[in-house]
């Protein structure tokens, strides 16, 4: 189910506590994505659909995840591997959450 | 009849605080934002109902928010800050180059001519201005490039520039402050910039009375008097009456010298409130007494206000921002603590109340004064 040019996927993203309220959804948001499926994709529609959450999950000008954050899908972290690689078939088809996790640390 | 309207941001959100002119009963709205850092919010001069507030958190960075409706609604507006051109580098802690970094927004001022115009102090050290509302940020880029932005360097809170003063009868002038860096001063509406030093030591510093350098914690200015500035530096209580181009001391009779607010009575142009700190290593007030200390005499001579303040076993700090005056007849004075304390004066000083004692610590007050 994964890396077919040109079919639209809907995806589900989990986003963080504080990311839900300055987005104003609830826990869980489904994003029609673009095939392939990446980290990279869907960040990109989740950021045009909720233009406020730019700059809050990636950084501005070099793109690169922000240092306390991390990627999980299907119990893997994807936190450092390539954001072009396509994401496990189950996110791709609906089935599994991409994570979006804060680091829990500070207080 | 007239009302206030505290805009409060502490470590954990922001807080609202309203009260009729009386200010003896206050209502104490939010948290907003709750969980996040709010460094400061402010309310245009020209709209009191356009309020913009800075939001941010070490795990997803900057963002804004800008309310139309005096903080009953909010909507969050741009918050991409990039330097102009080639970032370039600061002086690091030990003194190597670094690298200017984006970290956060210290200040936000609004224009005192149009509410869609904003502007932004932010660390690493630079000015940005928005034109439309808050929804686009552009640097300008004159006051770090003007040639002394290599020698620049942090303060122990990080090199961030927190003051943002225009003056209202020249808006091509505005006066700013880097800690720690000093204070600077434009005449063409931000194109170019001069440190404005001169008078300050630091003798912290290889050269005490270098160009830049000084750590500069917050500078007040009275509107009736654009050329007349005061200024908290670490240590030192100091005063302009040019603008800038020269200072001279007025800390007199206080107990310590070292603190971090500064403000000017909003109707007596002379009078002055400090908060005294200990030291720079010991962050909170002298015997563990919190007093106010205003001169009535632009510096020099200072009288200790503490009717209503803690005079026993208190340890808090009152943080830059953390003190406004409003401008009804009988001028309110209110500052909060790292304690989480929001005290107000409805009487120049002479008398202090807790409005609320608990809240997370407090970062910044604004004090608007509605009709």
């Amino acid at each position: 189910m994964k890396g077919e040019g040109g079919a639209v996927r809907a995806v589900q993203v989990i986003l963080p506590y504080h990311l839900r309220n300055l987005a104003g959804v609830g826990a869980e948001v489904t994003l029609e994505v673009d095939a392939p499926v990446t980290v990279r994709s869907v960040l990109d529609a989740l950021e045009a659909r909720y233009p406020m959450l730019r700059g809050t999950i990636r950084e501005y000008g070099t793109g690169q995840r922000r240092a306390f954050l991390r990627f999980f899908a299907c119990e893997q972290d994807l936190s450092h591997l390539s954001p072009d690689l396509p994401l496990p078939d189950a996110v791709a088809a609906g089935r599994e959450p991409l994570l979006i996790i804060g680091a829990i640390a500070g207080g | 009849m007239s009302s206030v309207r505290l805009l409060v941001g502490t470590r954990k959100g922001a807080f609202i605080l309203t009260s009729d002119g009386k200010r003896e009963r206050w209502e104490v709205g939010g948290p907003f934002f709750a969980g996040w850092e709010m460094y400061h919010l402010k309310g245009s001069p020209v709209d009191p109902n356009r309020l913009y507030a800075s939001q941010t958190s070490g795990w997803f960075g900057q963002t804004v928010q800008r309310s139309d409706d005096g903080g009953a609604t909010w909507t969050p507006v741009g918050n991409k800050f990039a330097y102009d051109g080639v970032a370039g580098t600061h002086q690091w802690y030990d003194g190597t180059a670094h690298p200017w970094e984006f970290k956060r927004v210290w200040h936000l001022e609004p224009s005192v001519a149009d509410p869609d115009v904003v502007f932004a102090g932010v660390e690493d050290a630079a000015l940005f201005r928005s034109s439309d509302g808050g929804a686009n940020w552009e640097e300008l880029a004159g006051l770090r490039g003007h040639g002394t932005g290599p020698r620049w360097q942090p303060g122990a809170g990080g090199m961030c520039l927190h003051t943002i003063i225009q003056d209202p009868a020249n808006l091509e002038r505005m006066y700013i402050a880097i800690s720690a860096a000093g204070a600077f001063r434009t005449d063409d509406g931000g194109r170019n910039w001069k440190p404005i030093n001169k008078g300050l030591v630091s003798n912290f510093m290889p050269d005490p009375t270098a160009e830049v350098g000084h750590c500069v914690h917050h500078v007040a200015m009275h509107r009736s008097r654009p050329e007349v500035l005061f200024m908290q530096k670490h240590w030192d209580v100091m005063r302009s009456d040019d603008g800038g181009e020269s200072w001279q001391e007025v800390s007199g009779n206080l107990p310590t010298d070292f603190g971090f607010v500064i403000d000017v009575h909003a109707h007596q142009p002379e009078t002055l409130y400090v908060v005294p700190i200990k030291s720079d290593s010991e962050h909170f007030p002298p015997e563990g007494k919190l007093r106010v200390y205003r001169s009535r005499t632009g510096g020099n001579e200072w009288e200790p206000l503490s009717n209503g303040l803690p005079q026993k076993d208190c340890y808090v700090n009152v943080l830059r921002d953390a003190m406004s005056v409003d401008s009804l007849d009988e001028c309110g004075v209110y500052f909060g603590t790292t304690g989480g304390q929001v005290y107000a004066s409805p009487d120049s000083g002479d008398h202090w109340t807790p409005i609320v004692r608990d809240l997370p610590a407090v970062l910044s007050v604004e004090a608007q004064t509605l009709a």
